[in-house]
């Protein structure tokens, strides 16, 4: 039996509430009221789709993988257009060298069609576990509608034939030239043709044509299946082609357009790991992805299907949160309008990538060694052990960081430090087996951080040099924020 | 048995620029500036030096690479002369090549000058680390700065003493206030107006829980000295300035690479301190020792550094301060010239700067800043921050 061994999502911290951004554009674009109800999420200004595709995969499983064959990674917004961005996913993960990495773009469909080629590799026997991670952080104009609709988050899922929690069962794959939103390989932003075309002929249209026919291909009828998962930002028609399924509204999947916008590529895997969360063994999910075109895929909860969290609930991923106001900052975040940055803030030092490759398992890998004779875990690697009645020399082994607890040992919020979520907060870790790190702190506010608060690992973009085009990426600490404070 | 540097090198003669935001001299003007008083204050001519070390840090905004910007610019005959950088202990650094090389006895006469023009930057504060620590930590290190590194410390100590916040800023408050006094008596410091502890609270925070007056100012700058042996210098001047001690210490990486380090203190302080006590033949600092200036880049670096150089207890250091222990009229006067507090800190100057200090305190050339009797001063730089740092401790003495 193929299917899903693991599952988890990832939401970024930041929410915009709607309202904001149609309170700063409704001047030039009125209608955009007529969408402002709720909240987004928006990614934090060190996050793209790389690190939320590696949060995603880390929520579902903390640690190493070594029985990981292949990567796909889906995204519409990818950092990079050349450097594979899923290999930085996988260096992150410190999954095999010998893993396949593919990134799967073009279209928001990407994330399931991704899917469904990891499904195929492990049932074709090519591997033996395949992880999926899709991810969006959107860029889109001032005072338009996807300004509104779309959200950033991740989800990533692991396929495999043991221990599996929602077993695959079929597919159908429609594609269409349907172009309701372009890009051009060069341009930042996209553009959509009108509303309701894309409405009546896209989504109603297309996705009950395409589930209509996987229902009929493979005999099942509503009354048969338990959730059926689709996006659509648009309210008002994803109810509406719940009703053309013939579907009642119990078993159409909240597509989180209050909470969350539509999170592109990653939004039906994303909705099917909050699906999974609360189904019962046996029960039939059809997920489905909609861009140029529309993929179908069945699941069947198994048994395992009740005995897998993954590390944060849907719940706990929403509960986390913090308004990003004023409007302004989601723009500056995504490099939509230029922000004066002071001269300390221009100056960026070159980031020289054959440094980069030499210390790739230390930079992206957060990998450190540890004196093999006293046990001391030490970053960045050493040669010679930096105790002092030790000093082994030679004497190390590879040690990874990244998925162990830590406690803040020190911080600060510094106002010198060019940042554009100020104050820059750094501070040191020390992790509760051994091992020390000055690092960034993120996803927090100075007033709510103290000594010896725990905090976990996140690989981060460290910086956008934008004027070489270089994305840089290291690991930060964020801190847990806990129930009481 | 190495047999130490105590009482092999005299000071002939130091020169000192005003600090300050220079806008209009380059570095060759403040070299020229502190060498031709140093020259003067010698009475020697220059083809008397016999070699020469330079001490600047970022040359990326000042004079280059290479020590040929001074000896250019003071028109050195082809001595043989040497640039040293070693961050905020640059100068010192300089100073001790200096008086290695006359107490060798490879030379007769040296000099040392230590310089920095940092207001050409465009922004306040130093610059950043990026180019400063090494192609790798480019990617792993974060976006920090110098009162960020230091503030780390304040936090630390402040929790492991159980110090409020509020009570911890106002024994900070109280050793810029300090300061500033002596720097409003000094002509050559950046900063001379005195200010209050309320004014110090209420300054803008520049790294969490530093603020404004926390930070020490940012200047250009230059210091100046000429070394020689004790018999030359004693055919210029009766009692002339001897170097009782120089010492240097640099992490070997143990704070950051275990967690053994509490944070609350500075191990190369601690240690540079002890070898450069012993080195001088002190055995009870806080009784022999006249006068201090110590390296306040941070109010919580100066607090620190009374404990580190084992004048106040561990952990007791706001019991000192409390009690006007360093004061000008107090115990051990710390930073009588107002510190780097006052001076601001172009980098390569700072150490010399500060030996000038206790060399015209020795010599009771400080006018309404002069400490009655001195018979030991000590000077301390250190650079980078505390969790890497080096630390250099100079001591002095007639």
């Amino acid at each position: 039996m193929v299917g899903l061994t693991a599952y988890g999502a990832y939401v970024p911290r930041y929410r915009l509430e709607r309202k904001t951004a149609a309170q700063a554009m409704g001047w030039l674009n009125p209608t955009v009221w007529a969408l402002a109800g709720g909240e987004k999420a928006v990614a934090n200004v060190d996050e793209d789709s790389i690190t939320l595709a590696v949060a995603a995969v880390r929520n579902a499983h903390n640690g190493p993988d070594p029985l990981c064959g292949a990567l796909h990674v889906a995204s519409t917004t990818f950092p990079y257009a050349r450097r594979q961005n899923a290999v930085i996913v996988r260096e992150a993960l410190n999954l095999p060298e010998g893993a396949a990495a593919l990134d799967v773009t073009g279209s928001t469909r990407a994330g399931t069609s991704a899917l469904l080629a990891a499904l195929n590799q492990v049932a074709s026997g090519a591997v033996r576990r395949a992880w999926v991670a899709a991810a969006d952080v959107h860029r889109a104009k001032m005072g338009s509608a996807d300004e509104l609709l779309y959200g950033d988050g991740g989800a990533a899922l692991a396929v495999g034939d043991e221990e599996v929690l929602a077993a695959f069962v079929g597919s159908f794959t429609l594609t269409a030239d349907f172009p309701d939103h372009l890009r051009e390989t060069e341009k930042p932003l996209p553009r959509s043709w009108e509303e309701r075309w894309v409405r009546d002929e896209g989504y109603l249209s297309l996705i009950p044509r395409a589930v209509g026919a996987y229902m009929e291909k493979a005999g099942l009828s509503p009354e048969e299946v338990a959730a059926v998962i689709y996006p659509c930002p648009y309210v008002r028609e994803h109810a509406a082609m719940g009703k053309r399924l013939g579907l009642p509204p119990e078993k159409v999947a909240d597509p989180l357009a209050a909470q969350l916008g539509d999170t592109g590529a990653a939004h039906p895997l994303l909705m099917l790991c909050r699906a999974l969360e609360s189904a019962s063994p046996g029960d039939h999910l059809l997920v489905v992805g909609f861009g140029n075109g529309v993929d179908v895929l069945h699941f069947q909860a198994t048994d395992a299907v009740v005995s897998f969290q993954p590390a944060k609930t849907f719940d706990a991923l929403l509960a986390r949160r913090a308004p990003l106001v004023p409007y302004e900052k989601a723009l500056a975040f995504r490099e939509l309008t230029p922000v004066e940055t002071g001269i300390r803030g221009e100056f960026q030092a070159e980031p020289p990538l054959s440094v980069l490759w030499r210390n790739r398992r230390a930079v992206l890998g957060l990998q450190g060694t540890r004196c093999s004779r006293c046990g001391t875990p030490q970053f960045p690697p050493q040669r010679i052990c930096a105790v002092p009645e030790c000093q082994a020399v030679d004497e190390t082994e590879p040690y990874l960081f990244s998925h162990r607890s830590a406690r803040i040992f020190s911080y600060t919020g510094d106002n010198l430090a060019f940042s554009l979520d100020p104050p820059q907060i750094y501070g040191i870790v020390d992790f509760d087996e051994g091992g020390r790190m000055m690092l960034d702190f993120t996803d927090c506010s100075l007033e709510a951080i103290q000594v010896d608060q725990p905090v976990e690992l996140h690989l981060r973009r460290k910086y956008h040099d934008a004027h070489r085009g270089v994305h840089t990426y290291f690991w930060k600490a964020v801190p847990i924020e806990t129930p009481q404070r | 048995m190495a047999t130490g540097i105590k009482d092999k090198v005299a000071i002939l003669g130091m020169g000192c620029t005003r600090f300050g935001e220079r806008w209009n001299d380059g570095a060759e003007d403040l070299m020229v500036e502190a060498f031709q008083e140093a020259l003067q204050d010698a009475g020697i001519e220059k083809h008397e030096i016999e070699a020469a070390w330079l001490g600047t840090c970022f040359d990326e905004v000042n004079i280059g690479k290479s020590a040929i910007p001074m000896a250019q610019a003071l028109k050195l005959p082809n001595i043989p002369v040497t640039r040293v950088e070693n961050f905020c202990a640059t100068g010192t650094e300089a100073f001790r090549g200096a008086c290695y090389a006359v107490a060798s006895g490879a030379c007769r006469i040296a000099l040392a000058l230590g310089v920095e023009k940092l207001k050409d930057t465009g922004y306040g504060g130093l610059p950043g680390f990026d180019t400063a620590m090494g192609t790798l930590n480019r990617f792993i290190l974060p976006n920090f700065t110098a009162p960020g590194g230091f503030a780390l410390m304040a936090t630390r100590y402040f929790a492991k003493y159980g110090i409020s916040p509020e009570e911890g800023k106002m024994a900070l408050a109280k050793i810029s206030t300090k300061s500033h006094r002596c720097g409003a008596l000094n002509p050559k410091a950046h900063l001379r107006k005195e200010i209050s502890p309320e004014q110090v609270l209420k300054a803008p925070i520049i790294a969490w829980p530093l603020g404004l007056f926390d930070c020490c100012g940012v200047s250009d700058g230059a210091a100046a000295a000429i070394v020689t042996t004790p018999d030359v210098a004693r055919a210029f001047q009766k009692n002339p300035v001897l170097v009782k001690s120089l010492q240097i210490a640099a992490t070997s990486g143990e704070e950051m690479l275990t967690t053994r380090w509490d944070g609350t203190y500075l191990k190369t302080t601690t240690e540079a301190a002890k070898r450069a006590y012993a080195e001088a033949g002190i055995a009870k600092p806080r009784e022999e020792l006249s006068v201090l200036e110590v390296h306040d880049c941070f109010s919580i670096t100066e607090l620190v550094t009374y404990e580190d150089l084992q004048i106040s207890e561990r952990g007791r250091a706001i019991r000192d301060i409390n009690e006007g222990f360093f004061d000008l009229e107090g115990k051990i006067p710390c930073q009588s010239d107002g510190g780097l507090k006052c001076f601001g800190h172009p980098i390569g100057a700072s150490g010399i700067r500060m030996i000038y200090e206790v060399y015209n305190q020795l010599l009771h050339r400080a006018g309404p800043r002069q400490i009655p009797d001195p018979r030991l001063g000590l000077t301390h730089n250190l650079g980078g921050i505390p969790s890497f740092s080096v630390c250099s401790v100079g001591i002095f003495g007639l």
